[in-house]
């Protein structure tokens, strides 16, 4: 139990690293190293290889962003294995709805509470 | 003077992007970030009816909502500028991204300015996520199909 | 006219300045005890960033009037800039000081280039006062080319911190005593193909060393000529291949340069490579400067302003980032050195 910790830890740094050089080396602006984290998480789990991860790490691959893309074909192939080809389309959301919702409910309520600061 | 040598010159003067110093540190925001997530999704599983696959759900929630706050009171650039992709990479940072935009927005009312600026940052995120979703879901489908592989 | 190179046989004066500031430089800007007015809130406690963009440069023109006791009737031209889409601020100022006005893009040169303007107007005897200057708003600025504010993006040791900021100056006739616009120098927009906008001094200082070439050869002077010679905002990293590129093109030396940029916050590395927009320079020559040339301690200053002249399209598109330097000589030698 004490080890999902050290693992979500680790494993969720390291993709941040991979961030960190695809920025620094690659020269990738901040939404084109996100674009790519979420097209990179979405085709490993084309191969079935991010579920793993999940299990071996929770939260460490749950929180990156590659998770968004990870969920987003998870729930598309879900829909599919029951629905046949249509369910590509109609899955998509099944699995990843919260970030979404929650990030479209939590920008409006902050733009009704805050105002931007342009301190240092 | 020729824009090559001058490139090279420039090159030579400007500083260099500390990259180990910057790797560590992202390492260690992204990591707390996420062992952070980690102990929100203990929460969830302890005190309500969530399995370990399905708290992620309210997680993630969880984590957008802490990213507003921290965005709003003007904390979450500073974690940003110390920690980098170590900040921009967890769903915080995507958060971030969105609540940011919404709040610069303000000023042009909540139709054109906070809803039609929302997303300008993080758009591209959703955009290519789901697209490749769909991409790789419609071959593993027909490869299946074809009966290449197997669910 | 050769080469951008002007000679201002009338020789008009700066007869007031007036320069306004933002609470982050009230804290942080080593000039802030020469400023005229600092403001406590970020938007002038105006409801947005652009409103608070107006006032700052409203209140830089009417107390660079006050100071020569002007009202702004007395005024035949307002020549002013930012860097806000289309100039809104200026010309929300223009509108409330009623002053027959042309607005200028210079991006962070536009301090130079409307003084350059103004002094035009003036020696060919077409107006008696005109006010020149430029402003920049941090926050207005910031969101429009970069990001949100509070969208948490790494910056590295190159950026650069927009100013919030204004100076104004009032130009007319000369009088011998005030320090006097002698000459100046239009500059030619030089491409070295840089294009990170997070690293504008890179790409700027090819664009001051330029102008400064062509102002030394086309009016015959040497550096040694100048008590100072300041740019605008092209920061620690730009100032540093500034003096790189004048060693290399044979300067003697480079003692008495100054950068406007670098020395805003005083160095401090929370700003990285310094300041920058268009109130950075306007606000220390028209400050700093301007008061030293009035104490005699500088007797003959080059004014470099620099600016960059990319918008947020043009880098999307993938384009360089198209620089300037004006370039503009004021003396307190008197008329009769010409």
């Amino acid at each position: 139990m004490i080890s999902i910790y050290i693992t979500s830890f680790i494993v969720g740094g390291l993709i941040c690293v991979i961030g960190q050089l695809l920025m620094d080396v690659a020269k990738l602006t901040p939404a084109h190293t996100l674009c790519t984290l979420v097209v990179t998480g979405s085709i490993l789990d084309g191969f079935g290889w991010y579920e793993p991860l999940i299990d071996f790490a929770g939260a460490g691959a749950t929180i990156p962003i590659t998770s968004f893309g990870n969920a987003l074909t998870h729930g598309a192939l879900a829909e599919a294995e029951k629905h046949g080809l249509i369910g590509v389309v109609t899955g998509m959301f099944e699995v990843t709805s919260s970030g979404i919702s929650a990030a479209i409910i939590f920008g409006l309520i902050g733009a009704l509470i805050f105002t931007s600061k342009g301190n240092i | 003077m020729e824009q090559e040598k001058y490139a090279h010159l420039e090159k030579e003067l400007s500083p260099k992007t500390p990259i180990l110093k910057n790797v560590i540190r992202a390492f260690l925001t992204g990591g707390l970030i996420c062992l952070i997530g980690q102990f929100i999704a203990l929460f969830y599983i302890t005190y309500f009816n969530f399995t370990e696959r399905t708290a992620s759900n309210p997680t993630v929630a969880t984590m957008i909502f802490i990213s507003m706050l921290l965005t709003g009171f003007g904390l979450y650039k500073k974690i940003s500028q110390f920690g980098g992709a170590g900040a921009a990479v967890p769903i915080t940072g995507f958060g971030n991204a969105v609540v940011s935009a919404a709040i610069e927005h303000k000023s042009e009312g909540y139709v054109l300015g906070v809803g039609g600026n929302m997303f300008k940052l993080a758009g591209s995120v959703i955009l290519f996520g789901v697209f490749s979703a769909f991409v790789v879901a419609l071959i593993k489908t027909l490869l299946v199909k074809f009966g290449v592989v197997s669910w | 006219m050769k080469n951008g190179n002007i000679i201002f046989k009338t020789m008009p004066s700066i007869h007031s300045t007036g320069v306004t500031a933002g609470p982050l430089e009230k804290k942080k800007s080593v000039f802030a005890q020469q400023f005229d007015k600092l403001y406590e809130d970020e938007r002038c406690d105006l409801p947005t960033n652009e409103d608070g963009h107006r006032q700052l440069m409203y209140d830089a023109v009417m107390i660079a009037l006050s100071k020569a006791k002007k009202s702004p009737e007395k005024i035949d031209i307002l020549l002013t800039g930012d860097l806000v889409n289309q100039m809104t601020p200026s010309n929300f100022t223009a509108q409330a000081l009623g002053i027959p006005y042309i607005g200028l893009f210079s991006a962070c040169a536009t301090s130079v280039s409307s003084m350059i303007t103004a002094a035009l107007f003036t020696d060919a005897q077409y107006a008696n006062w005109i006010v020149a200057g430029s402003s920049s708003h941090h926050n207005a600025i910031e969101r429009q080319f970069r990001y949100p504010l509070e969208y948490g993006s790494q910056k590295g040791a190159t950026a650069q911190w927009t100013v919030t900021a204004a100076g104004a100056v009032l130009i007319g006739q000369n009088k011998p005593e005030l320090p006097s616009i002698q000459c100046a120098t239009i500059g030619k927009v030089v491409d070295m193909g840089m294009t990170d906008p997070l690293n504008m001094g890179s790409a700027m200082a090819p664009a001051a060393m330029s102008t400064l070439t062509n102002h030394l050869t086309g009016h015959g002077k040497t550096i040694d000529d100048y008590d100072t010679i300041i740019t605008g905002d092209l920061g620690s990293n730009g100032f540093k291949i500034l003096k790189a590129l004048a060693n290399e093109s044979g300067l003697p030396h480079t003692k008495n340069f100054r950068d406007a940029g670098e020395e805003f916050y005083g160095k401090d590395p929370t700003f990285k490579a310094g300041a920058s927009g268009s109130g950075c320079s306007a606000a220390v020559f028209f400050s700093d400067v301007y008061q030293k040339l009035c104490k005699g301690e500088y007797r003959r200053v080059l004014l470099i302003a620099t600016g960059a002249l990319l918008s947020p399209l043009s880098y999307q598109q993938g384009d360089t980032i198209p620089c300037i330097a004006h370039a503009i000589e004021i003396t307190r030698d008197g008329v009769d050195t010409i």
